[in-house]
């Protein structure tokens, strides 16, 4: 089980490229990128999630806590790319309705 | 002789054997030795202290200079002495948490044993089981004075003792509202409220509320983003989804949840889950939700709570009996 995350930062948007396996053990990983660039006021987080073929509850947290700082802080987060089995998590928990998710019916690569 | 002077002697002896001959077998009576004495508690720097006044005995005359480098290794060791008696306490203290956690794992049970009701024309089948020794997952069944029956089945993000945690606090909510109990949206109107201001901004819970009215046969639900169940129409031989639309509990701070209505006829059942049935993974891939339906169909002959072993048993069979999330089952069969 292992997650990969490769950061690229334009300015005020950051772009988080995740691949891998988002569970209980790699979930903190994913908020300790996460959470520094959604705590920064009128910044954008682009998350890329096509290549995650895997994510648990504990994953969706992640996206939660960082939907809760971003509406503290004033910035934004955005989800792309995302498989249809990850999708229908956010689709059967309803928190495709709360966060932003572009969608671009992803594949892995 | 005391303990000491034994220890001394034993010592004194292999030691000596070990100078004479320098043998495999001495070295693993030495082996034996250093066992007894960490089972003695006995620190690395007396260890060293024993080993320099059986040196100075058999060597009455040994060099000055030698007998300070001595004194130099007891200091040195002393450090590894704190080591050895930090590690002590620490495992005293993990086998401390250890029984506690055991103690908290029993109140669950006994906070979470649901028993079935007795419905007069229901046939009732639930299961629950933890994937470590505190379950995040959650069932409940309550009946009131007019026979009806509301079921909730929830699973808390997370695994262990914050779910755990989590999810006591569940129950006393829904046990302190019972006046909501027929309206499965408002319950959830309800818990969101309470889960949203009590919660850490990571968390979240899932859960399925439903009424069962035996009176006009009819199951009245409404879901919080939890894992959608099935519902079997006996007189067509199918399953189809048992849908909700609703935000999952925690997030957000108003949210309405959609209330839905099945009536059951005669063999009719309604199957709630956890999403530990269908995230589970065996060692060729996911479990599909297709097959726990073609489970379920294979022991549909059966009583309602011997449908819901058989699926676990088979589940578990699938994972070769390793339980990577809480699991929880609940059939409700409407008997002709």
């Amino acid at each position: 089980m292992n997650l990969q995350i490769k950061q690229e930062d334009h300015e005020n948007t950051h772009h988080l490229h995740i691949a891998g396996e988002i569970d209980a053990y790699t979930a903190p990983q994913l908020r300790e990128a996460l959470l520094p660039l959604t705590g920064k006021e009128g910044h954008e987080t682009l998350v890329h999630l096509g290549d995650v073929n895997y994510m648990d509850s504990t994953g969706l947290g992640v996206f939660v806590g960082a939907l809760k700082s971003s509406k503290e802080h004033g910035s934004s987060i955005k989800l792309t790319g995302m498989t249809s089995r990850v999708q229908r998590l956010f689709e059967i928990t309803g928190l495709d309705e709360v966060i932003d998710i572009e969608d671009v019916k992803g594949g892995s690569k | 002789m005391d303990d000491r002077d034994l220890q001394y002697q034993k010592y004194k002896s292999i030691l000596e054997n070990y100078l004479q001959e320098q043998s495999e077998q001495t070295l693993y009576k030495g082996q034996q030795f250093s066992r007894k004495m960490i089972e003695q508690k006995i620190s690395p720097e007396e260890a060293v202290s024993l080993h320099v006044s059986v040196l100075e005995e058999l060597f009455p005359d040994i060099p000055q200079r030698l007998k300070n480098s001595y004194d130099f290794l007891l200091e040195m060791m002393i450090g590894y002495g704190f080591a050895y008696r930090e590690h002590q306490s620490l495992r005293s203290r993990q086998q401390q948490l250890e029984s506690e956690i055991e103690i908290a794992a029993n109140m669950q049970q006994t906070l979470l044993a649901g028993d079935k009701p007795d419905v007069k024309g229901l046939d009732i089948g639930a299961i629950s089981k933890p994937a470590q020794k505190m379950s995040g997952d959650y069932y409940h069944f309550v009946q009131d004075e007019n026979n009806c029956m509301s079921v909730a089945i929830a699973d808390v993000i997370g695994k262990g003792i914050p779910a755990a945690l989590c999810m006591s606090m569940i129950k006393y909510t829904m046990d302190s509202a019972p006046e909501q109990r027929m309206q499965p949206g408002a319950v959830l109107e309800n818990l969101n409220r309470v889960v949203e201001q009590n919660v850490d901004p990571n968390m979240f819970i899932t859960m399925f509320y439903g009424l069962y009215d035996p009176r006009v046969h009819s199951f009245y639900y409404a879901g919080a983003g939890h894992e959608p169940g099935f519902f079997y129409d006996a007189e067509k031989d199918e399953f189809e989804e048992l849908y909700t639309k609703g935000l999952v509990l925690g997030v957000s701070k108003k949210t309405s949840y959609q209330e839905y209505q099945r009536v059951l006829y005669g063999n009719d059942m309604v199957i709630m889950l956890s999403d530990g049935v269908t995230e589970c993974r065996s060692s060729s891939g996911f479990i599909e939700r297709d097959e726990i339906v073609a489970m379920i169909r294979k022991y549909i002959h059966l009583s309602a709570q011997e449908i819901v072993d058989e699926v676990y048993r088979e589940l578990e069979r699938l994972q070769e009996f390793e339980l990577r999330d809480d699991f929880t089952l609940v059939i409700l069969r409407r008997e002709v």
